[in-house]
């Protein structure tokens, strides 16, 4: 009974000492860990242009004695909540251009994408960092209407498709990365029905397939609001309404978000009853990867006609203090060394049409040739009126 | 009710204002100047017209109030029963009850409501009576610890004498109890309904598509549509309503303080009858069905693969490679770290500022009750507001805090402050005036007479208020996620992230870091009230009372 107290107050104080000791590493004047490596990891002598050698430098944990250090600037990545923060392939590329340019690069998570994009427009003139990652073709209106990012800018874009470029005629921002929202299928339980997988939109609001398909709700998801602007597409800004009274009389399921839709009403994921579910083209390849048991083929497929492309770009916010640094990252989140991480970390395909994908998404990703987009602008001016219109329909 | 108002009252004035300029301080910094600032810029007469004018606008603020009162009033209900034999019987496994119970409270809802949807009946998924069954398992916590602890201090002997006095148990429970708990039964009552008036995880994974409360419907507002215009309306609009509320219950609150006889703490004791300990069981084992469930399920989902049972999702946590090359980045010990460094924190922060603002409130009149509501302001008002209008009101030198560590653990104190200072006020408050009064006459300043009588009853509820704010900040996830952060993932958030994800694996780590999240809290609670026992028991040999076995 003695021994009681001093344990439960060793326990107090202990946490208490936790927190002390820690805020200095978190404090903004010491240097943070990204600093720290690059810093030690920065020797002149090493070859910049081989990233074998400069990634695998912040492994050794030998300080750099005697070599003098070169005193660097640290600029600050704005990006969404689902790039990764550290420890991973993209985390040491980014490494990799510290020691080739001695910028130091921190990271800082702003949210979703509408999150990143709101504060971004808060702030414009005196931003949150210099460099923004991720504003997709969704919200990429929106983010050159409320000047987010710094004009006049040049990135050099190489092995850009041209129809990216042109979503940003005065160059504000660089396309990075590109990927597809489309219908998801459960392999096995169409084989198991001995049902014919859809092939269309169309297809989704055919009594064959009544009951079988959950989508988001676009107010509130991002994939959601894909998918309407896929069947926007398709049945025009006159037509989808009537289509959605189609898919409604057909059941369709709407949840609020991806996770409720994939984890909680996919037969395929979560013991769902709907085998078709809103997600990414990038999905099947995600299930193979992230399987438990390892698997080598993916139990799950996309179809291709219901794809709606997403493009993302990043550039330089509008008031950074260090443009020329901004600049410099920007050109190299467009490089074959910054884009060969992509597929894997973020499961999106780089823009650079010169990198090569990861053996995992040869095989079981779709790239369709011809997704569907609808113009920014467009997006943008209708989106609150289309999503209006759309619960009234489908959830009143 | 002439002793209504504690006799406190007497404290000298300036005494009062030194207490209470801290709290106000931070509340003004840390509250009102982002929120105004966020008001200023963003709100004009055509962002009011177009709001107030939509027809959704009214459906929302309808929906959200019914739901809350619904959600409150049944909580309350059922609540009864387990903070009753919390406070009053001692029984194999109550401390873990109540940690189990907290730590409810305080899971991410990502976590939970994913949990409840795998535990439900299919017809009931996705309705309201899903959300509410789910607000009632979320805030049992608050009714079994606000109105438990307040309990504890209620002398059994007036309970006793009605019962030898031939009153049947449950008239004794209208008529003695009920009206002496009911200072403790509106502050628990207040906060369940401004947790549940801005409920917002729940509603969006258990209601069906489309269902909104105004917190939700400012977050969409605000980040889908940036129409930060529209979202300041409307979270000022929650606030008028919730103005409303508080207000109520504070009155109710000061109204029904009544001086009772409060007792440093009454010991428990073991069922005896037969009766009591069938009562005691049933309750306990009710109570413990409700809220382990959906851990249970929560846990056993970390170990389900594809293909059955699976440990991997544990054995590849953290930095190992999930497959050859491929990371995740995603370090749970260091989230964890980062998780207990916040709570350290924001419970530091929360108890200095809430011991000081509960012995203000008490001790103050009408600008006590005032200090009183304002503290409850920040739960009320919409997260998204608050983390943007901070994003834009620190953001030049001298006050370029954005980028700042502590600035997460003074959001989670904002959150946590009003709990601290709602379990501590009620029993501060029912301190017999007469003691003061006695040790005034034994030739004691009012302030000694204060600090001798007033204050050592700080102690207990100041635990319990601890215990909740360290919860609260480990669990987190709405109003700060609306910081940006830079390296410091938390758990919550490092949760929803892997649950956001394509994979199986993903999916049951997620869960196995839900579970971590689960244990750390329970230990939490349970260790701090142990430390609290122990040293509860020294406190009162000090103080040469004889604990009566």
């Amino acid at each position: 009974m003695r021994t009681q107290p001093i344990i439960a107050s060793a326990l107090a104080f202990g946490l208490i000492a936790a927190a002390c000791s820690s805020d200095s590493s978190n404090s903004a004047d010491t240097p943070t860990a990204s600093e720290l490596t690059a810093t030690e990891s920065a020797p002149p002598a090493a070859d910049p242009t081989d990233p074998e050698l400069t990634t695998d430098q912040p492994d050794t944990d030998q300080p750099d004695t005697d070599q003098p250090v070169e005193p660097f600037t640290t600029i600050t990545l704005v990006t969404y909540d689902s790039f990764p923060e550290a420890d991973t392939s993209i985390n040491a590329a980014l490494d990799a251009f510290t020691d080739q340019t001695a910028i130091g690069v921190e990271l800082l998570v702003a949210g979703d994408t509408g999150t990143m994009l709101s504060k971004a427009a808060l702030t414009v003139g005196n931003p949150e960092g210099d460099v923004m990652w991720g504003i997709d073709n969704t919200f990429l209106s929106r983010a050159l209407n409320d000047g987010i990012f710094e004009q006049g800018v040049l990135f050099d874009p190489e092995n850009v498709p041209a129809e990216f470029l042109a979503l940003v005629p005065n160059g504000e921002a660089l396309p990075v990365d590109f990927g597809d929202v489309c219908v998801n299928y459960d392999i096995g339980y169409f084989a198991e029905n001995e049902l014919d997988v859809p092939t269309s939109l169309q297809d989704l609001a055919d009594p064959a397939y009544r009951d079988l398909l959950v989508v988001q709700n676009p107010a509130t998801s991002s994939p959601g609001l894909a998918f309407l602007l896929a069947s926007i597409d398709e049945f025009g800004a006159e037509g989808w309404q009537a289509y959605w009274q189609q898919l409604k009389d057909n059941g369709v399921l709407v949840v609020d978000g991806w996770t409720d839709a994939y984890y909680g009403s996919f037969t395929w994921a979560g013991g769902g009853d709907r085998p078709l579910v809103v997600s990414y083209g990038s999905s099947p390849p995600a299930e193979v990867i992230f399987a438990d048991p390892p698997r080598d083929d993916a139990p799950t497929g996309v179809i291709e006609s219901t794809c709606f492309r997403q493009i993302e770009f990043a550039g330089v916010l509008a008031g950074t203090d260090h443009p020329d640094e901004a600049a410099e990252l920007v050109r190299f989140l467009g490089s074959e060394q910054f884009q060969a991480e992509l597929a894997l970390n973020l499961f999106v395909y780089p823009a650079n049409s010169a990198v090569a994908l990861p053996q995992e998404f040869d095989d079981f990703a779709v790239v369709p040739d011809t997704s569907r987009t609808l113009d920014p602008d467009l997006i943008d001016e209708n989106r609150s009126d289309w999503i209006d219109e759309w619960s009234t329909l489908v959830l009143g | 009710m002439k002793n209504g108002v504690s006799a406190a009252n007497r404290l000298p004035r300036r005494v009062v204002a030194a207490l209470a300029v801290g709290p106000i301080a931070g509340l003004a910094v840390f509250y009102l100047w982002p929120f105004a600032t966020l008001l200023a810029r963003a709100i004009n007469g055509s962002t009011v017209a177009d709001t107030l004018s939509r027809g959704a606008t009214w459906d929302v603020a309808w929906f959200t109030v019914w739901q809350a009162v619904a959600s409150t009033v049944i909580t309350m209900l059922v609540g009864l029963a387990p903070a009753y034999i919390v406070a009053r019987f001692e029984f194999p496994g109550r401390q873990l009850l109540v940690g189990v119970l907290t730590a409810i409270f305080v899971l991410p809802t990502v976590v939970m409501g994913a949990a409840f949807l795998a535990l439900l009946p299919d017809s009931l998924d996705r309705t309201v009576w899903a959300v509410i069954a789910a607000h009632v398992a979320f805030n049992l916590a608050v009714v079994v610890r606000t109105v438990g602890a307040f309990w504890e201090h209620l002398p059994i002997d007036m309970e006793s004498a009605a019962a030898t006095l031939g009153a049947s148990r449950w008239r004794v429970f209208v008529d003695i109890s009920l009206p002496l708990l009911r200072p403790s039964l509106s502050a628990a009552g207040a906060i369940i309904f401004l947790f549940t008036f801005t409920s917002f995880g729940v509603i969006r994974i258990l209601g069906s598509a489309g269902t909104r409360t105004l917190e939700i419907e400012v977050w969409r507002r605000a980040t889908q549509l940036g129409d930060i215009g529209g979202a300041a309306v409307l979270s000022v609009l929650q606030l008028a309503v919730l103005a409303v509320v508080v207000g109520w219950s504070t009155r109710a609150q000061r109204r029904h303080a009544r001086a009772v006889d409060l007792r440093p703490e009454q010991d428990r004791r073991r069922a005896k009858s037969p009766g009591e300990r069938r009562f005691v069981t049933l309750v306990a084992i009710g109570t413990a069905a409700l809220c382990i469930a959906p851990l249970a399920a929560m846990a056993i989902r970390s170990f389900r693969s594809s293909s059955g049972w699976s440990t991997t999702a544990w054995t590849t946590l953290g930095k190992a490679e999930v497959r050859p090359g491929i990371r995740l980045g995603l370090d749970p010990v260091e989230a964890l770290v980062n998780s207990i460094q916040n709570a350290a924190w924001a419970t530091s922060f929360a108890v200095v500022l809430g011991a000081v603002a509960s012995l203000a409130i008490a001790a103050a009149g009408r600008g006590g009750r005032l200090l009183d509501v304002g503290l409850m302001l920040p739960i009320g008002t919409s997260a998204v507001t608050i983390g943007f209008g901070m994003l834009i009101t620190f953001d030049t030198p001298p006050v370029d805090w954005r980028a700042e560590w502590w600035l997460v653990p003074v959001g989670h104190a904002l959150v946590a402050l009003p709990f601290v200072v709602r379990t501590t006020v009620g029993v501060l408050r029912s301190v017999d005036p007469s003691l003061q009064d006695a040790a005034a006459t034994l030739g004691a300043s009012p302030t000694r007479a204060w600090w001798n009588v007033v204050v050592p009853f700080l102690w207990r509820p100041l635990a319990v208020g601890a215990a909740l704010a360290a919860a609260i900040s480990l669990g987190e996830f709405g109003a700060t996620s609306f910081l940006s952060r830079s390296g410091g993932e938390t758990l919550p958030i490092a949760i929803d992230e892997l649950l956001g994800r394509t994979g199986s694996l993903l999916q049951a780590q997620g869960y196995a870091l839900a579970t971590i999240l689960t244990v750390a809290t329970v230990s939490l609670v349970i260790g701090v009230s142990r430390f609290h026992d122990v040293t509860g028991l020294a406190h009162r040999r000090a103080n040469g009372q004889t604990v009566d076995r």
